[in-house]
Formats: structure tokens, C-alpha cells, sequence
């Protein structure tokens, strides 16, 4: 029944398809949540009130996140080609992907991050103090832990956009449902081909979205 | 237990200088409840956490024990604030963690083995009366709940120093006095000596042994608590001593009693905090040959004994009274005849 309605679509290779997006888009999430935290803690405490507060270093920082959040993605990965073949000796396929949306994701989450360590009480940073504690301790023990539920809904925003850019990574011949649906799909003229590749990336979108939201949720304990 | 000297606070702000604590000396003893009271903007705060170097000064020094505070390295301030508790208004707990696990943080930071972690966190939330709310996380407590938590883990590397930040200030007068209760039963079982700031005189009357009072980041009186209640010298004090002995109806009383009680002499007693004259009506009507009536009064406790006036009547023979007069004076119970206001 499938073929009557989508003629062109092959279950083989819309697998494929999506097991490169979903490839892409976990390795590059878990890239971006952990550059992007330390991005954002660098943010943070070098800001004003900071544990380590530097101005010096908090302007390099903000700089360099503003940078890389005002290149339009499909510029940074054709700006990152000299260097994506330099680490991944290849630029085609979904690893050549990675390190365009891990650049590209992380300065986004890190302002998100700064965000949600904002909103960590002062006075519990500072019961920390009082008590004793070092820095690690304030930062393991304290700010990413009271801030642990901002920190998961801001990287579920984040691999939602992820998810977006590999599909246009597509365009350059990274692989998965982006690349398929253009090249296979659009050129020859495979709506079907297009359709499918759409709704499948809607439901890889949703199942990002509840798993996040469930996890914020849980651990909530405000 | 700390002494404190010349102590000065100054924030830079873009415009202009705050002295928020301006050559503060200061010296508290060892097992003392030390109350520092004063009106919003008077510098507490500044002051209270000058005293774990949550700021540093700008001058002057602090020495808690024989350690100089204000000498130390970073490292070596660490390891110091260990020994000193501190208990803030709205509570400052960790809300991703439970009871229990708020309890155990400060044990995590001074490297307390897990074993005898748990053993402390349990002897702790016994202590508070907590016992049975270790896996509650704080959201789910009420907020005397909450201090008690902040009181445990404040306990919990055996301090020899809690400092307290209007530790009451959030709660209800009845949750407050349960609070204090178990300020006083720490600092009796344990020994401890308590900082205590707070803009509430009743706190200061309920719990402290001394008092301070602070205005424009200085100290402008300080004492035992109860020679401060009885002879308020500086107007702030005198305005914090009426906030609980304020006697509103007094003057309309003594009208009163001055037009209806024209016979025997209307006398004043003064209770200044000799918990042993408290009967000391009874047994004046027992010892000598006259009546007494008690025409108008307030008397309030504070950790030093009773405090307070009372207005009676003495109705009798002239020389009886005289005589039962002469006793009164003879204890510590002051006493004025015929008084005007
Ligand atoms: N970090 C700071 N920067 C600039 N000024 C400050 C700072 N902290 C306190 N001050 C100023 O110092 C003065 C004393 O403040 P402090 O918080 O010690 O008062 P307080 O007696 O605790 O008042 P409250 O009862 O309202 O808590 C105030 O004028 C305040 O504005
Ligand atoms: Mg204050």
C-alpha cells in the first residue's frame, strides 16, 4: 500500500536516511550541551559578581559567542571546510557534519546556559562559601545541579535547532533526511520522497521535545 | 571567642562612597548569644558577614578564637569558615537536594568520610526535630522547617561560632519562638556562641545575653541585655525598648488610679531580672499588716530574669506600709512612692 501512494520511497534507504540525522544529531547534541556549558560557566563566572569575575575575559568570551551566533549556518559550514577536513579528513558524509553543528550549537546554548546560571540564587552560592566550599564545588555541587532542569529544557531548544541544521548540512552532502530529501527527493522531482523525509524529521522534533520536557519536569523539585 | 576591631566596611558605588560599617570594635565572649540590633540600612548585614569574610574589610581586624581572620589566604579562610556557621533569612538551601543530602553538603565539603557522614546527618535531623522529613526536599517544607534544616547544616562540622542573619525575620511569630527555642537549647547543649542580627527587639529580649545596637555602621550601645532594657540611654535604643515594653495604656491608667485610689500609697515597683522577687507580693501582704492591690503593670521575661513595672496600692496602717516599703527597697526590686507617670 506504501508504494501505491509514495511510489519513489524505499524503506531501505529512508532508514538510512534516518539513522544519519539521528547520528548527527546525538553526537553533535551531546558536543554542543558539554562546549556549550563550558562556555557558558565561562560566561558566567567571569561576569560581573562572577566567582572569577574578569572583565578581560568575559569581553573574548561574549565576542566570540556573538561571532558565531551571527554566521548564518549554511556560511559556517562552508567557512569551516579547511578545518572539518583537517579533523575528519573528509568534508561529505555525517561526520563531516559534526563539527559545523557542534560550533554552531554550542555559542546558541551557551547563552542559554549563562541564562539558567543566572537564575541560580545568590544566597545559596553563597551559603556554599560560608560553608567552605572551592570554586569546583560551588560549580559541580551547587550551579549545575540547582540549575540542572533550565540547563536540560535549554539544550532540548538547542537540539531541536540541531536537528534543523542537519538538514541543512544536507545541502552539502552530509547525509541523512535533509541530504535525501533534497538531492533524492526535490532534484528528481520525488515529492513523495520529500513528504516522508518531513514527517519523519517532525517525529525525530517531537520525540526530542518530550524526552526534554520529561526530564526538566522530573528534576523540578522547586 | 571573637574580637573585633576598628572594623570598617566601605562600598565603592559609581556615584559615591557607603560606609556600611564604620571602626566597629567589639568583643564576644565565649557560650554567649550576642544580639546585634538596628534599623534597615544600619550595616547588620555588612557586619554579620564581615565576621566569615563573605566581604572583606576595608580596615580593621577579627580575630574569632586566636585566629586572625583577616590575615588568612584564601585556602586557609576555607578551612576556617568550616568552624563557623552561619544561618541566613531565606534559608539558602539547595533545592535539587534533599533534607538530608542539604545536611550532608557541608560534611562533602570537609571531606567527612560517607559512613560517619550519614551517622552526623541523622544525630543532626534528630536535633532539629526534623526526624522522618530526611528524603523531603524543601519545597515541601514549611518555612520553619526550612531554618531548622539551615540551623542543622549550619551544625553540621560542630562550629564553634553560628552567625544567624535575621534567621527569624521570614516567619510567623509562632514559628519564630519555636526557632529561638532551638537557638537557646543549641547554645546550651553545645556550648556555642551565637551572632545574632536582627531589627526585632523581642528577639534580642527572648534569647541574647548581650546586646548592641547599630545605626550608621556603628555601635552606639551595647550591654547585658537587661541593663540595656532598664536604662536605654541612646533614642534608637530607647524606640527598640518600646517596641516590646511600650506601655500605651499606662497613662491613661495612672489618671485613672490617681482619681479612684485616694487612700494608702500607690507605689511603682521595678523588677530589673531577679527571677526570686517574683513573689514578692505575696509575700509582702504575708509579712506585714496591710493590703495591696495591683492597679496596672507589665512584666516580660528576658534570659536574665524578669524586667518590667507594676503600679499597686498599699492600703494599711501608715506605719505598716512605711515598713513593708523599707523591705522592698532592701531587695533588688526598686521601688518609687507617689510616682507621677
Ligand atoms: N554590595 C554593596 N554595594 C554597595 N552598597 C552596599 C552593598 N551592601 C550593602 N550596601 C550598603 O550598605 C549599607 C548597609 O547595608 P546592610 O545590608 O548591611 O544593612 P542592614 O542593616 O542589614 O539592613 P536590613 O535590615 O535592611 O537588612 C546600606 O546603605 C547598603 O545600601
Ligand atoms: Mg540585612
Amino acid at each position: 500500500m506504501l508504494n501505491d501512494f509514495f511510489p519513489n520511497v524505499r524503506m531501505e534507504d529512508m532508514i538510512t536516511a534516518t539513522n544519519e540525522t539521528l547520528y548527527m544529531t546525538l553526537i553533535s547534541v551531546a558536543g554542543t550541551f558539554i562546549l556549550g556549558i563550558l562556555l557558558g560557566l565561562l560566561l558566567y563566572l567571569s561576569g560581573p559578581g562572577g566567582l572569577w569575575q574578569n572583565k578581560v575575559v568575559n569581553t573574548i568570551t561574549a565576542s566570540v559567542v556573538n561571532i558565531f551566533r551571527a554566521i548564518p549556518f549554511i556560511i559556517l559550514i562552508l567557512l569551516l571546510f579547511p578545518f572539518t577536513d583537517f579533523l575528519v579528513g573528509t568534508i561529505r558524509g555525517p561526520n563531516a557534519a559534526l563539527p559545523a553543528l557542534i560550533i554552531g550549537g554550542a555559542p546558541f546554548y551557551a547563552r542559554l546556559v549563562e541564562i539558567a546560571l543566572k537564575e541560580v540564587e545568590k544566597g545559596v552560592v553563597e551559603a556554599a562559601k560560608a560553608m567552605g566550599a572551592k570554586s569546583s564545588t560551588i560549580i559541580f555541587k551547587v550551579l549545575l545541579p540547582e540549575s540542572m532542569p533550565a540547563l536540560i529544557s535549554g539544550i532540548t531548544v538547542t537540539a531541536i535547532a540541531l536537528i534543523g541544521y542537519t538538514a541543512v548540512a544536507g545541502a552539502i552532502g552530509s547525509g541523512g533526511l535533509g541530504d535525501f530529501a533534497y538531492f533524492y527527493g526535490f532534484q528528481r522531482s520525488n515529492f513523495d520522497v520529500v513528504f516522508i523525509c518531513t514527517v519523519l524529521i517532525i517525529i525525530i522534533v517531537f520525540i526530542f521535545q518530550f524526552i526534554g520536557d520529561y526530564a526538566s519536569r522530573k528534576l523540578d523539585k522547586r | 571567642m571573637i574580637t573585633i576591631k576598628d572594623l570598617s566596611k566601605v562600598f565603592q558605588t559609581k556615584d559615591r562612597e557607603v560606609k556600611a560599617v564604620d571602626g566597629l570594635s567589639l568583643t564576644i565572649n565565649k557560650g554567649e548569644i550576642y544580639g546585634v540590633i538596628g534599623y534597615s540600612g544600619a550595616g547588620k548585614s555588612t557586619f554579620i558577614r564581615l565576621l566569615n569574610r563573605l566581604e572583606d574589610p576595608t580596615e580593621g581586624s577579627i580575630h574569632v578564637g586566636d585566629q586572625d581572620l583577616t590575615g588568612l589566604s584564601k585556602n586557609k579562610l576555607r578551612i576556617a569558615r568550616q568552624d563557623i556557621g552561619m544561618i541566613f533569612q531565606h534559608f539558602n538551601l539547595l533545592w535539587s537536594r534533599t533534607v538530608y543530602d542539604n545536611i550532608a553538603f557541608p560534611l562533602e565539603i570537609a571531606g567527612v568520610p560517607k559512613e560517619e557522614r550519614s551517622r552526623r546527618v541523622n544525630e543532626l535531623i534528630d536535633l532539629v526535630g526534623l526526624s522522618g522529613r530526611g528524603n523531603s526536599y524543601p519545597s515541601q517544607l514549611s518555612g520553619g522547617q526550612k531554618q531548622r534544616v539551615g540551623i542543622a547544616r549550619a551544625l553540621a562540622n560542630n562550629p564553634k561560632v553560628l552567625l544567624c542573619d535575621e534567621a527569624t525575620s521570614a516567619l510567623d511569630p509562632e514559628t519564630t519562638d519555636s526557632i529561638l527555642d532551638l537557638l537557646v537549647d543549641i547554645n546550651e547543649k553545645l556550648g556555642l556562641t551565637i551572632v545574632l542580627i536582627t531589627h526585632e527587639m523581642h528577639v534580642i529580649r527572648k534569647i541574647c545575653h548581650q546586646v548592641a545596637v547599630m545605626e550608621q555602621g556603628r555601635i552606639v550601645e551595647k550591654g547585658d541585655v537587661l541593663d540595656v532594657f532598664l536604662h536605654p540611654e541612646q533614642p534608637v535604643t530607647k524606640k527598640f525598648v518600646d517596641q516590646v515594653m511600650g506601655d500605651q495604656e499606662k497613662e491613661h491608667s495612672l489618671k485613672l488610679i490617681k482619681d479612684k485610689y485616694q487612700s494608702g500609697k500607690i507605689v511603682r515597683l521595678h523588677f530589673v531580672g531577679e527571677s526570686t522577687n517574683q513573689a514578692l507580693i505575696s509575700e509582702v501582704s504575708r509579712k506585714f499588716v496591710l493590703d495591696v492591690n495591683i492597679l496596672h503593670g507589665k512584666i516580660t521575661q528576658t534570659q536574665k530574669g524578669a524586667y518590667g513595672t507594676m503600679f499597686v496600692q498599699f492600703e494599711g496602717d501608715n506605719e505598716e506600709v512605711a515598713r513593708a516599703i523599707e523591705y522592698i527597697r532592701s531587695t533588688s526590686v526598686e521601688v518609687e512612692v507617689n510616682p507621677d507617670a
